[in-house]
């Protein structure tokens, strides 16, 4: 694929800040619509078998649930348009039920579409220029980006423009459409880590070197799941002209000598672990050197063609505080705390980064109803220049938003139950489906997240707690990423019964380190009370400026492991 | 063959729109109330023939036998807090699933 002229390519109220399709992106999606609707109608005439369907249908991102398919819709770095965020309301209504679930890898979730209607579905995804191709099987899948990026203070470089080169290049790339396991890309370009790419099978970070040339760190090797680990460094500084010759490299390296004789060893970060990061460096670094790059020669021009399409918006000069904002604070105090919690700043004066999220009080994470979509959709347009962002936190970011325009927003919001002013505090938990929904799940995750969320209902008492990251897993595929929750939630089976394993200590940032185990598991009405006494145990000890995880750090697991004992009759319960 | 501990009912997912089915007496029903129901290996056995039958018939996908108990209703209710989930729906949204109505319940 390559993108489109810019001159040609413009459409009424299109966003500026976001990638199009050209004829080729389209004809090669719609192709692939009609390609399965084919072989929908084959699976239902009986000419093809559920063996022979299945790796069809998951290359289209259609599942079988526990109570329904459900199918996967892949948001490219996490970015949506309006139009785009509108359509994804209207397939909820027509062919599910009035709801989504955004995920932690940025896609969006159905939970009850039909078979018989899923080409439709694509079809009308097609439209908007969103599909489900690689949101499932063993190949390189929806490529993550930083939710901030193009807007936060911190950045070296919007990364974005690589992300999208990615996805063109890993979309259908023959030679990576049957890699051992699956295969998962995240970018940031900032100081500050929000893609967690240090949990991912490669991780991109944009960096400078010392004669200001832009470049990329390249960590492989990290994962979640059943062996979790950080990944390490495979190249400190790859330049952007050789960045998709030295992931071709890698994937090649991974593709031979990755594990298929068993899928629990068959990810990258099995292989990493297995030979140690020198070897293969060493690999990668000798397929680099042996292999034809000329057919990943990198185009300036294309890359600067990309990167024009996330360009700024037609942003207004304006003073870099507003005073109708702080009026509106100290006049509204729900809206103060919304803008002192869920407002961030933004590179450019005037305006503000808005995290909208998809956590109310005692809510399902991540779900939002296709009429809050179209709130959503209709504030980008009046406040963000019809742009919006998933969150890997499965909340929804409102890039763009003048600081004048923060209280009319919230009031948008507010009405739709999209105001819960919590981003980052306790109540602020990543969960995976669960059991809810979630054939491979060993427990239920959602509940736990809604009753932890209850016992913390007091807002003013989560500003208090501060930062403290709440992840949930359903099962150990981890895709709840409770390994790097400050304090993580295991739902396991245990004797016929939903039990729970806690962890603490884990980080998804540039400082990131796999959580520790508690102790025994407990069963889901111990949870909230172990998080509680566990925060109540860290609002003690802890000293000036520190987040949980800072405390923990700092006074070490077996103190906080000592005070549940203490608890919990000798660890019997924990 | 394994040890025969429970009654058992046949469970599956529809094809066309995978919706959780049960073989009954007269074939699949959306309500597992209504579920032919195992008691002994042999009968487990004839339910599963019956299964790998709708299977190659396109009917339905991931068939197996999964515990119950019998009600004193005569009717069956998964042991499995699995199984129970699946004949009712997410515990999460009772509006959802076979317990709003959508299915038989």
């Amino acid at each position: 694929m390559t993108a489109v002229d810019l001159r040609v390519a413009q459409r009424p109220n299109a966003p500026m800040t976001t990638y199009r399709y050209d004829e080729y992106d389209a004809a090669f999606v719609s192709e692939r619509v009609a390609e399965f609707r084919e072989q929908v109608n084959r699976r239902l005439s009986g000419a093809l078998t559920e063996e022979e369907f299945r790796p069809f249908r998951l290359m289209n991102g259609l599942y079988l649930q526990l109570h329904a398919y459900m199918l996967r819709v892949a948001i490219p770095y996490g970015t949506l348009t309006a139009r785009q965020m509108r359509r994804l309301a209207d397939i909820a209504d027509k062919w599910d039920k009035g709801y989504g679930h955004f995920t932690t890898r940025q896609n969006l979730q159905y939970n009850w579409p039909k078979l018989v209607d899923t080409p439709d579905i694509l079809e009308s995804l097609a439209e908007v220029e969103m599909h489900a191709i690689q949101t499932s099987g063993n190949c390189i899948r929806n490529v993550t980006a930083d939710h901030f990026a193009g807007v936060a203070p911190d950045e070296i470089e919007d990364p974005r423009p690589t992300a999208e080169f990615l996805r063109q290049w890993s979309s259908l790339h023959s030679e990576f459409s049957f890699l051992p396991r699956k295969f998962k890309i995240a970018v940031t370009g900032a100081a500050h880590d929000r893609a967690a790419i240090l949990v991912h099978d490669i991780g991109l970070r944009i960096v400078k070197n010392d004669t200001g040339e832009i470049g990329y760190q390249v960590v492989v090797g990290g994962g979640l799941g059943r062996s979790p680990f950080i990944g390490k460094v495979v190249g400190d500084f790859v330049p952007r002209k050789d960045l998709l010759a030295f992931l071709e490299a890698i994937l090649r390296v991974y593709n031979r000598f990755g594990r298929r004789d068993n899928k629990y060893k068959a990810r990258v970060k099995i292989l990493v672990h297995e030979k140690g990061i020198d070897e293969i460096r060493a690999a990668v670094e000798a397929e680099f050197a042996a292999m034809d790059r000329s057919a990943f020669a990198h185009d300036p021009e294309e890359f600067e063609r990309i990167a024009a399409f996330f360009a700024p918006p037609p942003y207004e000069s304006l003073p870099a505080t507003s005073v109708s904002l702080r009026a509106a604070k100290l006049e509204t105090p729900a809206f103060a705390n919304f803008v002192d919690v869920n407002v961030g700043a933004h590179k450019i004066p005037g305006y503000a980064i808005v995290t909208v999220s998809l956590k109310p009080i005692g809510g399902v994470p991540g779900d939002a109803t296709s009429e809050q979509m179209r709130v959503l959709a209709d504030a980008s347009e009046r406040f963000g220049f019809g742009e919006l962002r998933v969150s890997h936190e499965q909340n929804i970011i409102l890039p763009h938003v003048k600081q004048d325009d923060l209280f009319a927003l919230w009031s948008m919001l507010d009405a739709a139950g999209l105001a819960t002013a919590n981003a980052g505090l306790v109540s602020d938990i990543i969960s995976c489906p669960g059991l809810d929904y979630c054939s491979l799940a060993t427990a239920r995750s959602i509940p736990i997240a809604q009753a932890i969320s209850k016992r913390f209902s007091d807002m003013s008492r989560q500003r208090r707690i501060g930062k403290l990251g709440v992840k949930i897993s359903g099962c150990i595929n981890a895709c709840g990423h409770h390994h790097v929750g400050a304090i993580g939630i295991l739902g396991l089976e245990k004797k016929g019964q939903e039990s729970y394993q806690i962890t603490l200590g884990g980080d998804p940032t540039f400082s990131a380190s796999i959580g520790e185990i508690l102790g025994p598991g407990v069963t889901a009405e111990q949870v909230p009370d172990v998080v509680e006494h566990l925060v109540d145990y860290y609002l003690a000890e802890r000293e000036e400026g520190e987040a949980f995880i800072d405390t923990w750090r700092r006074i070490g697991h077996a103190r906080f492991k000592d005070v549940l004992r203490r608890e919990g009759e000798d660890g019997a319960d924990i | 063959m394994p040890v025969f501990k429970h009654p058992q009912i046949l469970i599956a997912s529809n094809l066309t729109d995978g919706e959780v089915v049960f073989l009954g007496p007269s074939g699949w029903e959306r309500d597992h109330r209504r579920a032919r129901v195992a008691r002994k290996a042999d009968e487990a056995t004839a339910l599963e023939d019956l299964g790998k039958r709708d299977i190659s018939a396109n009917r339905v996908v991931d068939v197996y036998l999964a515990d119950v108990e019998i009600g004193s209703d005569g009717a069956p209710t998964p042991l499995h807090y699995r199984e129970k989930m699946r004949v009712k729906g997410p515990s999460v949204r009772l509006d959802l699933g076979k317990q709003a109505g959508e299915g038989a319940l």
